[in-house]
This record gives structure tokens, sequence and C-alpha cells, in this order.
């Protein structure tokens, strides 16, 4: 492999580490606060496209479309979670299974209703397409450079807040312990709901960072949701940390798994790594509940 | 003597439902014959081989508390594994040394073998680990063999693989749709029995036992482990005899017979049903694959309705379809 | 100040507590006695709004605290030290205080009010320690650590549940004491614990709870001019 490759592939996979941590961080939080499987996070994800791609149409401009497309994806969490998954905190994992399992069969569809079946378009601005070169011999494009540098920054300002203000300590301790955190004043529900709200943000925002990579089309997030929960075990649920490693350590080996070894192989590669880590801590990397 | 008769009576009853069921499944494709709607058979084929699976799958979570969505990579594996011996049988290619074989008596065992092997590795991973991790892992697994299936180029990848030579029973080969729909009841009937056995006896009991409080069968002197990881297995090997027969009956396999909504199908399947019981989940397959196939032909946005129903499932009928027929099971 | 009248609680299967009343008056040290299992957690649970409650009534300083979820009861002045400590492990010795702090009701820095500092003057083996991992606490510094927590919340009523189970007799003498400078500033508290001679030293009036119902209360000497009783109830 060369230097360049090596230089392009790690690109590629903090890149798409940097995606799965912004889809991973709401996921963990709102498991390891209410202990609610959300299946559903992932039609999230595909929502913030669709609303992106819609949204840059009717604008015209693309940043006004983005802070659109996170507010309504927030929106769409809220909704969620009020009219539904509100009433399933203290149902078991097969209730909650189900039940976001139908949500994401409901917003499949209405999507297909809303959007049609094929592919919507989704066109970023000049200044953002095309290639620059980030090292001799290797043109990387622009946009995914952007995804990269936002990710980071997202990961980072997401990161301050859990790790060093008054809300992230009461948020880290609602996931350890959400009973205990009530019973020292911490209103809990409250704190859920901003969360659940700002996990459904950033996975808008991964989907429709996304969305000119891949496609914008209905079931798209469904194979990241997946990744996601491969993220959130391996790093232990509740953690943001754990999610955040954890992110950078899947979407690398996938991506150099995918291009050093044959593909029967390089496809299974993070779910061997999955198995393997939790051979060894089965309550993942960084569990918050000690 | 008579109580000796007595108890031999009690027992029967307690299959009553399974053979009253097993009877009736047998007589669709006379029904069909006087419809004069082949269809119907069809539709019943797809429904027991996926209640088939889902009773399997059933075993572990309505019996075990097990919440697994990996079922169907195992179906697949079985179906995958029949497909694979007739390509090599059709392209005179030995696989590992042997050659492949169309004779389904040959490859149903190879088939269980790979799916056993294939849930006990699985298993001893995800069992180790507890309730939301438990389901999650499983969740990964079935992506991991999904992705797999896709990944195998010379069996056709992403598009499945059909199967080209004609499959046999030794000399012998089916020839009509109803043949092989009466063989998946006889299957299904002898593995609802042997189901009910296993779950009447200590083994079963003790599972049962592990589900409801693992804590205190830890107390007794038990290591959960092991009957957890056996009830996987046996779980598994169900799903992927339902698979096995689903490729010999289909003649084709692909990928997205692994696809993790499949698994979670089986999830809803089983829960309409009732995973009370051992049964429920083919009256779950069959009122599923009814809905599903009304709900298609009515309009293309049939999954919103299906999506709409599972939600009304969850948060108004607890113990499935069975409790409409039979009344709430006490326990 | 806190009215505890014929509640009934318990969990989903079973219920606990029979009709179970309590008071405590401002100022008062109280304690909670009965063998394992008698139901002891569960009326501090009830009173927390963590065991449901199906029957009854708990007033707080005129304010009935049933049926409110049980952040808004903290924050009415109830400061919990749970049974098993429940240190939050995710979170560091400092956090796990200032994830607590919440200033008293009253008019702020009216009377001198619990801080981080203080909290650290109070128990200083907690100074060393307040960048390290809740969880690299010994059992000691953990219970020093829940107390500590308990009081960053400036509770009116201090609830103390298994106030020294399982620590070495060094650390018990240290939260007793700890405990009596807490009474002579004039905090009310609620404590659940084994060792009656501690308790006796400290408390003003005992209830005995049998079964999930309220058998006895009485002040101290009472209590312990009947052996036979504590022998009865408490098998001590
Ligand atoms: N979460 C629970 N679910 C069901 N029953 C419980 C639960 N917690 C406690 N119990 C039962 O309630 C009864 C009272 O328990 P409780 O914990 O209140 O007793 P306790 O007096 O605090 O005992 P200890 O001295 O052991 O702490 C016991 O019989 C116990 O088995
Ligand atoms: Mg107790």
């Amino acid at each position: 492999m060369t230097p360049v490759l090596w230089v392009e592939q790690t690109l590629n996979g903090v890149q798409l580490g940097v995606m799965l941590f912004l889809m991973s961080a709401g996921l963990t939080l709102v498991f390891g606060i209410m202990n609610l499987i959300n299946l559903a996070h992932g039609s999230l994800y595909m929502a913030g496209a669709f609303f992106a791609a819609t949204f840059t149409l009717w604008t015209g401009n693309f940043f006004l479309a983005l802070l659109l497309a996170l507010a309504a994806s927030a929106l769409l969490g809220v909704v969620m979670e009020y009219s539904v998954l509100r009433r399933f905190y203290g149902r078991s994992h097969l209730d909650q299974v189900l039940v976001t399992f139908g949500l994401i069969l409901v917003v499949n569809d209405v999507t297909r209703l809303i959007w049609g079946v094929v592919p919507v378009p989704f066109g970023i601005p000049t200044f953002l397409s095309g290639s620059v070169f980030v090292m001799p011999g290797l043109p990387y494009p622009i946009f995914r450079l952007a995804v990269l540098a936002v990710g980071l920054l997202v990961a980072l300002g997401l990161f301050l807040i859990v790790a060093h203000t008054r809300v992230g300590m009461w948020i880290r301790a609602g996931a350890s312990d959400r009973v205990m955190a009530g019973a020292l004043g911490v209103d809990v529900p409250l704190i859920f709901s901003i969360v659940f709200a700002a996990g459904a943000a950033l996975a808008g925002l991964a989907g429709l960072m996304a969305g000119p990579i891949t496609a914008v089309q209905v079931g798209m997030g469904e194979p990241v949701l997946i990744l996601a929960l491969v993220v959130i075990v391996v790093g232990g649920i509740g953690s943001i940390r754990g999610a955040f490693i954890a992110a950078l350590l899947i979407g690398v080996a996938d991506t150099f798994g995918r291009v050093l070894l044959p593909p029967a192989l390089g496809s299974m590669v993070i779910f061997i790594l999955m198995a393997a880590i939790l051979a060894w801590r089965p309550r993942g990397l960084f569990s918050a509940h000690g | 003597m008579d109580k000796f008769v007595r108890s031999w009576l009690a027992e029967l009853k307690s299959y009553a439902a399974i053979f009253a069921l097993v009877a009736v499944l047998a007589c669709v494709p006379i029904v069909a014959q006087l419809l004069d709607n082949p269809f119907l058979i069809r539709l019943l084929t797809r429904a027991v081989l996926l209640g088939m699976a889902a009773v399997g799958l059933n075993f572990i979570l309505g019996f075990g508390g097990l919440l697994s969505l990996m079922h169907a990579s195992l179906f697949g594996i079985g179906a995958y594994v029949v497909a694979i011996l007739a390509w090599h049988d059709f392209n005179m290619e030995p696989v590992l040394g042997f050659s492949g074989t169309s004779n389904v008596l040959i490859a149903l065992p190879v088939a269980l073998l790979c799916v056993g092997l294939a849930a006990m590795t699985t298993g001893v991973i995800a069992l180790r680990t507890m309730g939301a991790y438990f389901i999650m892992i499983t969740l990964a697994f079935n992506q991991m063999l999904y992705y797999f299936s896709i990944s195998l180029q010379t069996y056709g990848g992403g598009d499945g693989l059909q199967i080209l030579s004609t499959l046999t029973f030794n000399h012998f080969v089916i020839t009509s749709r109803a043949q092989f729909y009466w063989l998946c009841v006889a299957v299904l009937g002898t593995v609802l029995i042997v189901m009910h056995k296993i779950i009447k006896s200590r083994f079963g009991m003790i599972l049962q036992a592990c589900a409801q409080n693992e804590r205190r069968v830890k107390a007794l002197g038990f290591a959960p482990l092991p009957y957890k990881l056996v009830a996987f297995v046996i779980s598994g090997l169900i799903a992927g005899l339902a698979g096995a027969l689903w490729a010999v009956g289909q003649g084709f396999v692909s990928p997205a017979d692994l696809s993790w909504m499949r698994s979670a199908d089986l999830v809803v399947i089983a829960v309409l049903g009732g995973t009370g019981r051992v049964y429920g989940p083919v009256l779950g397959a069959i009122v599923f694959v009814v809905l599903e196939s009304v709900l298609s032909g009515l309009t293309p946005y049939w999954q919103l309705p299906l999506g709409l129903i599972v939600i009304g499932i969850v948060v108004f009928l607890k113990g499935g379809l069975a409790d409409l027929f039979v009344g709430r099971r006490h326990a | 100040m806190l009215d505890v009248k014929n509640i009934h609680a318990g969990y989903d299967q079973a219920e606990v507590l029979f009709g179970v009343s309590l008071h405590i008056h401002e100022g008062e040290v109280v304690t909670l006695l009965g063998r394992n299992g008698m139901g002891k957690s569960t009326l501090v649970g009830a009173i927390m709004g963590i065991v449901p409650m199906r029957a009854g009534e708990i007033v707080f300083d005129g304010t009935r605290l049933d049926g409110q979820p049980s952040h808004a009861i903290a924050r009415c002045g109830l400061g919990l030290v749970p049974e098993g400590r429940r240190i939050f492990p995710n979170l560091s010795v400092r956090e796990n205080l200032l994830m607590a702090e919440r200033l008293p009701r009253a008019v702020a820095g009216q009377c001198e009010h619990w801080t981080l500092e203080r909290v650290v003057d109070f128990f200083p083996r907690l100074g060393e320690r307040l960048n390290n991992n809740g969880t690299q606490l010994s059992g000691g510094e953990q219970q020093m650590l829940a107390i500590g927590r308990a009081l960053m919340t400036n509770p009116r009523l201090l609830i103390l549940d298994e106030a020294t189970e399982g620590l070495a007799p060094v650390i018990c003498d240290v939260i007793w004491s700890r405990l009596a400078t807490l009474k002579r500033a004039g905090l009310s508290i609620l404590i659940i614990d084994k060792d009656l001679d501690a308790l006796t030293g400290l408390a003003d009036r005992h209830y005995i709870i049998e079964k999930g119902e309220m058998v006895w209360e009485g002040d101290t000497a009472t209590l312990l001019s009947d052996p036979d009783r504590c022998e009865r109830f408490l098998g001590v």
C-alpha cells in the first residue's frame, strides 16, 4: 500500500468514524439514561438528508437549508419521543424493539409517499465541490474534508459540553443511574427530552452530510443504524467518550478492512472486531454503568 | 392402569392444539383445489416456513427470555448451504474436496451442521452479555452474515443464487407444490411436538427459570450459560431447517432472506401469534403472510399500515393472537 | 416538618408497607429500626418518590410530596444517602459533588450553605481524591462522598439509609461524629443503621418497623429501658 493510499484511506476512515459518532452520540445517551432501544434512530438520519435536500431546493441557500434541516430533524425526534417512545421507557426491550421497528416501517413509507421512490437529488454548492490536493498526488474532495471538519468540531463541542458543564454532569449521572440522579434533584425527564432532541439533530446532521456522498433514498438509515449500534456496544452503553473512540475505531477498521482484505472478510471485519472486544469486555470499553 | 391411561390422555390433550393446527394446515391443498386457487398453497407454504423459523426463534424468546435479531441469518445459512451444494452439483465443481449434491437428504444435515456451528460460535459471544447488549450483538451478527452473503460473488453476490439442478430426496423427486407443502407441514408438526416435549422437560424448566430469575437458578447450583447456549443452538437449528426447506421450495436464495428486517419480521410473527405457546408463532405467521399479501395487493405503501399494526399490537395485545383464540394464559 | 401519614407502598408484585406513619420535627434526629427486609428502604424510597405509593399522604413543610416526581421532592429539601451509596462511577469525586449542588430554598446566603469547599472541609479525605473516579474510592470514602453529595443539595432533612453498613470501625466513628456535628448545626436527620449504641447516642426518637408496619415509636430513654423489645424486634 502506497503512502498516498494510506493517507486517503485514513481520511476516509476517520470521516466515517466521525459520522458514526454523530449517529451514536444521541443513541448511546438515550440508551444509557432511559434504557430505551431506539431502532428508529436511523429514520432520523434519513430524515435529515431528505429535509436538507428539499430545503436546499426551496430556499436555494445551502446553509439556511442545513439549519432548517437540523431543526426539522430535532422536531421530528421530539414528536417521536413525545407521541410514542415516552410510553415505552418502563417496558421490556422486546416491546421497544417492536415499536421502534414499527416506526421504521411507518417513517419509510411516509417518506416514500412524500418524496417518491427514486433517490432525491441533493446538490452541494460549487465552493464545496471539486477537490484539493491534501498531499502531492492525492486530490481529495472538498466536501469530504468539510464533513470531516464539521464532524470533528461537533464532536469536540459535544465532548466539552458533556465533560465540562453542569448539564453534562447531569447527563452522565442520568446515564449511569437515572433514579439516583432524580433523587438528587436532577429533572431527568427534562434532561432526557433535551438529549433526545439533540441526538435527533445530530443524527439528522450525519444524514445530511452523508446525503451528497451516498444517495438520499429510503432505507439509507438502517445500515448506518446498525453500525452505530455496534459503536455503542463496543464503546459501552451510555458513554460519550466510549462512543467517540469506538466510532473512530470502527470507521478506520471498516475502511481499511475493505481495502486490504478480500471482500468476504473485509465486510465482516468490524463485526469480528466487535465480537473480539465484547469477548474481552462484555460491557464494552467504557460502560457508564460501572 | 387407570392412572396410566389418564396421564396418557392428559399428555395427549396437551398436544391437542398442535394436532388440530397441523390437521387444519394439512387440509389447505384440498381447499385450494376446491377453490381452484393454487396461490393459496404458495402463500401457506411461505407461512409454514416463516412460522417454523419463528417457532425456533420463540424457543429462546418466549421461553428463554432472549430477544435474538439474528435468526434471519441462521435461516439464510440453511438456505444458502442447500443452494450452494446444488450449485456445485450442477457445475460439477467439488467443494472442499467433496462433490456437491442435489440430494436434499444429504444437503439438509450439512446445512444444519453449518447453522449449528454458526449459532454456537455467535451464541458463545452473544450470551456472555445480557439484555440490550444481547439484542444489539445478535443484530450485528445478522448484518455481518448478510454482508457475507452479498460478498459471495461466485454464488451470485447481491443478486442471489438460483438452484438450477433438480433437487431430489434420494431417488424421490417432489413434483407438485402440494406435495412440498405437505412435507413442510409434516416437518412443522414434528418440530412443534419436539419443542413441546423439550419445554416440558427438565431442560425446558431450567431454561424458563433462567428467563425469570437467573440469580435464583445460579443459587440452585446451575450454570445458566450452557443451558442458554444449547437452547440458542436448537433455536437456530430450527430456523436453519426452515431456511433449507425455503431454498428447496423457492429454488432461489438471496441476501434479502438474511436481512435484519426479516429477523425483525420473525420477532413480529412470534409476538403476533403469542410467545407463550409453542405453536403461537405459526398462527402469527399465517396472519402475517395473509396481511402482507392483502396489504401489498391494495397499495404499494403497505408497510405503513403494517407498521401501524405492529405498533398497535405492542400497545394493545400483550399475549398475541393466541390469547384471542384460547384465552389468556395464567402463569 | 416531615409528616408521613398512613402510607401503603410496594413493588410490582408485592405490597411492602401497610399503613406506615412517621413524623420528624424541625432539628430532630430520628431513627428507623427493624430487621432485614422489614421495609425500611422501601419507606425511604416512598418518601423520595422512587417507590410507587398506593395510598396515604406525605407532607413536608406544608407541601404534599406524594405523587410528585422524585427530583421535585429532592428540591423541596430532602437529601438522600442511599443504601449501597450509589456513587456515579463515570463522574469524578468533584463532579459527584457538583452535580448535586443547589442553593437552599431560604434566602441564599442567609445562613452558611454547603459548597464544594465546605464539604471538603467537612470530610478532608475527599479533598485528596477530588479528581479520582467515584469507583476508585474505598467504601468509607464512598460513604463520605454520598453524604457530601446529599449535603450539596443543601437539604433541610438528611436521610441516610444504612449510614455505616460494611465500614471499618474507624470510619464509622468519623461518620458518627460528623453526623453529630450536623445535628448540632440544627439539621433534621432520618437514619437507618444497625449500630444501636451509636444511634441511641445520637438520636432523639426512634421508630421500629416490622413486616411493613410501625410497631413502636418512642424516645431513646424508653427504648433503652426495655431490652426485651430490642431483642424481639431488632434481634440485638
Ligand atoms: N425492587 C424490589 N422489588 C420487589 N421487592 C422488593 C424490592 N426491593 C425490596 N423488595 C422487598 O421488599 C421488602 C422490604 O425490603 P426493604 O429493602 O425495604 O427492607 P429493609 O428493611 O431496607 O431491609 P435491609 O435491612 O436488608 O436493607 C423485602 O421483602 C424485599 O424482598
Ligand atoms: Mg434497606
